[in-house]
C-alpha cells in the first residue's frame, strides 16, 4: 500500500488518462453537459478543443449524440454527474447505447454518497441498479487513481457500452499495483478466516483500514475488490462461498441492485456444496441520503473503517 | 424536375402503398396511419433527393436517413426492398418471431437502417452526431430524419434542435411529417405544437412549410437544401394520416390497427385504383 503517495479523486485520473488516450487516438472523443470542469472531461480540451464537445444542460441529448457519432467511428466519452447520466438519459442509454452496443463510454462523476453537501438530489446510489439492469453493459467502478487509469484503458480497448462509475472523493492509491487489473476478474486484496468483504470503488480504502483495525485485534478478514460489476467474476464468488463462512458487501449504493443483490444473486444459485456462506450487505440501507460531508455521510451509513470494523466483529 | 419524373415518383408512391397494406395484411395490429402518412416524404428522399443505394452504403460521404418516428419503419422496409437491401419475400415477416423486420427499427438486425428509433424524440440528437463526427474528419454526409408531429412533444427534440443550429450543422434535414394525429387524438387538442415554422426559425433553422403529398412541391422544399450554408434545415410535410385508404383517412383510429377481411380488400382496391389511375394518366 503506498499510502503516501497524493491524493486524488479518481475523476482526476480519469481526465488525465481521457487526455492520453486522445493524444494517442484521433478518434477519442468527450462530450459533457456543462460540467466538464468537475468530471475533468475538459482535459481532452487542453489536448485538441475540437473533440471536447460541450452539450449544455441536456443529458438526453448528449447520450443519443455520442450513439450517432459512435456509428462514425468515433470512441465516445460522455460525461456529467452519475445520478444525471443514469437517470435523466436511461432511455437514451437503453434504446441507442446499450440495445446497438454502441461504442460509447458513460462516465458517471461525482457518484455515491462523497459527492456529499450537495444531498440527496445529487448523491447517485441507484446507478449501479440502472446500468446493471441493462443487457451487454459493461461496468467498471475503480478503486484509486492507478485502477482508474487501468480501467479507462480497459474500456477503451473494450468495443462496445462500458458504464465507469468515478468519484470525487480523495484516495491515497491504496490498491497494491502488482495484483493485475483485467476486466471482469476481482481481486483478490487480502488473504482472511471466517469472514471476507467485497467491495469496490474509493470507499474499499476504509474497508483496507477497517482491516488493519481488525488485524491488530488478531482477526484477519479477507478482502476481494469487484471493480467490475458486470460481467461479475462468478468464479470468484464460488471460491469466496465456499472458502468463508460470512460475506461482506461494503458498497456506496443503495444496498438493493449492485453488488450486494449480484452476491445473493449468484451464491443463491450455486449447487449447493454446503456449507454456504451468509451474505451481509453494507451500503445505504433502502433510503435516501443528505448534506454532509463524504466522511460523515460514510461514517453515517457505517461505511467508516470503524462502522465496517464493528460489522464483521458482530459477525464473529 | 420534369412533369414525368415527378409522375413516376407518384407512382413509386402509391406502388410502396399498395406493399405497405399488402405486407400489414388482415387481422394483425400495425401502424397504418403514419406509415401511409410519411410513403411520399420517403419517395421523395429515397428515390428523388438523397444519394444512397445498395451499391454505395460503404461511402462515408453518402447520404444517411433516420426515421425518427421508429413505429413508421414499415414503409422503410418497403422502399428498402425496392432498392434491393431487403428481400422482397422476406416482407411478410414484417414482426414475426426471428425476422429481421423488427416493430420498430433495428441497426443490428435490418440493412439499411442506421439508428435505433421507438422511444420517440431520439433521431434528431443521433443525426447530429453523425454531422458532428463527420465535421472532425472533414466530411459531411447529407443526414435526413423523419420525424412525426407528436414527437415533437418529446423535449429531446428542441435540446437537439438547440444543438444543430448552435453548431451550424447544415448538413441536417428534418421532415416532420404533420398529419395532425396522435395515438389517442389530435395532435392539437392533445398537446398543441403550432406555430411549427415560427418555433423552428426562432431556435435558428431555416423552415419552410409544404404539401406533404404534392410530389412536386416536396421534391422543389427537399431541393433547396444542398447541405451547405450554415443553418439546418427543416420542412414541416402537411400530411394527411391514413392517406390513400378512404376509411383511414383523418382519424386516429388506425394509428395502431388491424383490418378484417372486408377492410383489407377495400383498402387494396382503392391503392390499386390509383395506380390505375396514375399509369391510365401517363397516356393521356
Amino acid at each position: 500500500m503506498t499510502e503516501s503517495s497524493p491524493k486524488e479523486g479518481t475523476r482526476d485520473r480519469y481526465g488525465k488518462t481521457l487526455a492520453m488516450l486522445a493524444q494517442r487516438d484521433r478518434n477519442v472523443v468527450a462530450m459533457d453537459c456543462d460540467l466538464g470542469r468537475s468530471t475533468r472531461s475538459y482535459d481532452i480540451h487542453a489536448v485538441d478543443p475540437q473533440r471536447f464537445f460541450e452539450m449544455g444542460i441536456a443529458e438526453q441529448d448528449m447520450v443519443s449524440t455520442a450513439a450517432g457519432m459512435a456509428t462514425m467511428g468515433k470512441i465516445v466519452f460522455a460525461n456529467t454527474f452519475a445520478v444525471f447520466l443514469t437517470s435523466h438519459a436511461f432511455d437514451q442509454i437503453r434504446q441507442q447505447i446499450a440495445l446497438p452496443l454502441s461504442n460509447v463510454k458513460l462516465c458517471g462523476s461525482s457518484a455515491g454518497l462523497t459527492i456529499g453537501a450537495d444531498g440527496s438530489t445529487h448523491q447517485s446510489i441507484v446507478d449501479l441498479a440502472l446500468m446493471r439492469s441493462l443487457p451487454g453493459m459493461v461496468i467498471l467502478v475503480p478503486g484509486d487513481g492507478n485502477q482508474t487509469e487501468q480501467a479507462v484503458i480497459a474500456a477503451y480497448e473494450h468495443k462496445g457500452p462500458v458504464y465507469i462509475r468515478l468519484s470525487r472523493y480523495e484516495t491515497s492509491n491504496f490498491i497494491p499495483v502488482d495484483v493485475p487489473f483485467r476486466m471482469g476478474e476481482a481481486q483478490t486484496l487480502r488473504q482472511g478466516k471466517g469472514v471476507v468483504i467485497a467491495s469496490y470503488g474509493p470507499v474499499l480504502q476504509n474497508v483496507m483500514h477497517a482491516a488493519d483495525l481488525l488485524h491488530r485485534q488478531g482477526i484477519e478478514v479477507g478482502i476481494v475488490n469487484f471493480h467490475t460489476l458486470k460481467p461479475l467474476d462468478r468464479g470468484m464468488v464460488e471460491t469466496l462461498a465456499l472458502r468463508y463462512g460470512h460475506i461482506v458487501s461494503v458498497e456506496e449504493h443503495n444496498v438493493i441492485g449492485a453488488l450486494g443483490s449480484a452476491l445473493g444473486e449468484c451464491i443463491a444459485e450455486f449447487a449447493s456444496p454446503s456449507p454456504k456462506a451468509v451474505l451481509h450487505r453494507i451500503g445505504v440501507q433502502d433510503r435516501f441520503g443528505e448534506s454532509g460531508s463524504a466522511d460523515e455521510l460514510l461514517a453515517m451509513h457505517g461505511m467508516d473503517p470503524q462502522g465496517i470494523a464493528n460489522s464483521v466483529l458482530s459477525l464473529i | 424536375m420534369d412533369e414525368e419524373q415527378v409522375r413516376a415518383l407518384e407512382k413509386r408512391a402509391a406502388l410502396v402503398r399498395l406493399e405497405l397494406v399488402k405486407m400489414f395484411s388482415i387481422g394483425k395490429a400495425h401502424h397504418f396511419g403514419g406509415s401511409l402518412s410519411c410513403v411520399d416524404i420517403l419517395c421523395a428522399l429515397y428515390f428523388h433527393k438523397m444519394n444512397y443505394s445498395r451499391e454505395n452504403m460503404a461511402d462515408p460521404e453518402r447520404d444517411r436517413f433516420i426515421m425518427s418516428k421508429g413505429h413508421s419503419v414499415p414503409t422503410q422496409y418497403v422502399i428498402l426492398s425496392m432498392l434491393g437491401l431487403i428481400p422482397a419475400d422476406e416482407l411478410g415477416t414484417l414482426k414475426t418471431l426471428g425476422t429481421r423486420l423488427q416493430g420498430h427499427p433495428d441497426m443490428r438486425k435490418t440493412p439499411g437502417i442506421e439508428a435505433p428509433t421507438g422511444a420517440l424524440g431520439m433521431g434528431l440528437s443521433f443525426a447530429n452526431g453523425i454531422a458532428m463526427a463527420g465535421r472532425l474528419d472533414a466530411r459531411k454526409p447529407r443526414i435526413f430524419v423523419v420525424m412525426g408531429d407528436g414527437e415533437l412533444q418529446e423535449g429531446q427534440v428542441w435540446e437537439a434542435a438547440m444543438n444543430s443550429a448552435n453548431r451550424h450543422l447544415s448538413n441536417v434535414c428534418a421532415i416532420v411529417d404533420r398529419n395532425k394525429y396522435e395515438s389517442q387524438g389530435e395532435v392539437d387538442q392533445l398537446k398543441g405544437i403550432e406555430p411549427l415554422v415560427d418555433k423552428w426559425k426562432s431556435f435558428g433553422w431555416e423552415a419552410l412549410r409544404v404539401d406533404g403529398h404534392d410530389m412536386h412541391a416536396l421534391c422543389a422544399g427537399l431541393d433547396r437544401f444542398d447541405g451547405s450554408g450554415d443553418k439546418p434545415f427543416v420542412i414541416i410535410a402537411d400530411t394527411v394520416k391514413g392517406k390513400g385508404v378512404s376509411f383511414m383517412e383523418n382519424t386516429f383510429k388506425y394509428h395502431n390497427a388491424s383490418l378484417d377481411e372486408k377492410q383489407y380488400r377495400q383498402a387494396i382496391d382503392e391503392l390499386q385504383g390509383t395506380i390505375d389511375k396514375l399509369g391510365e394518366g401517363r397516356h393521356t
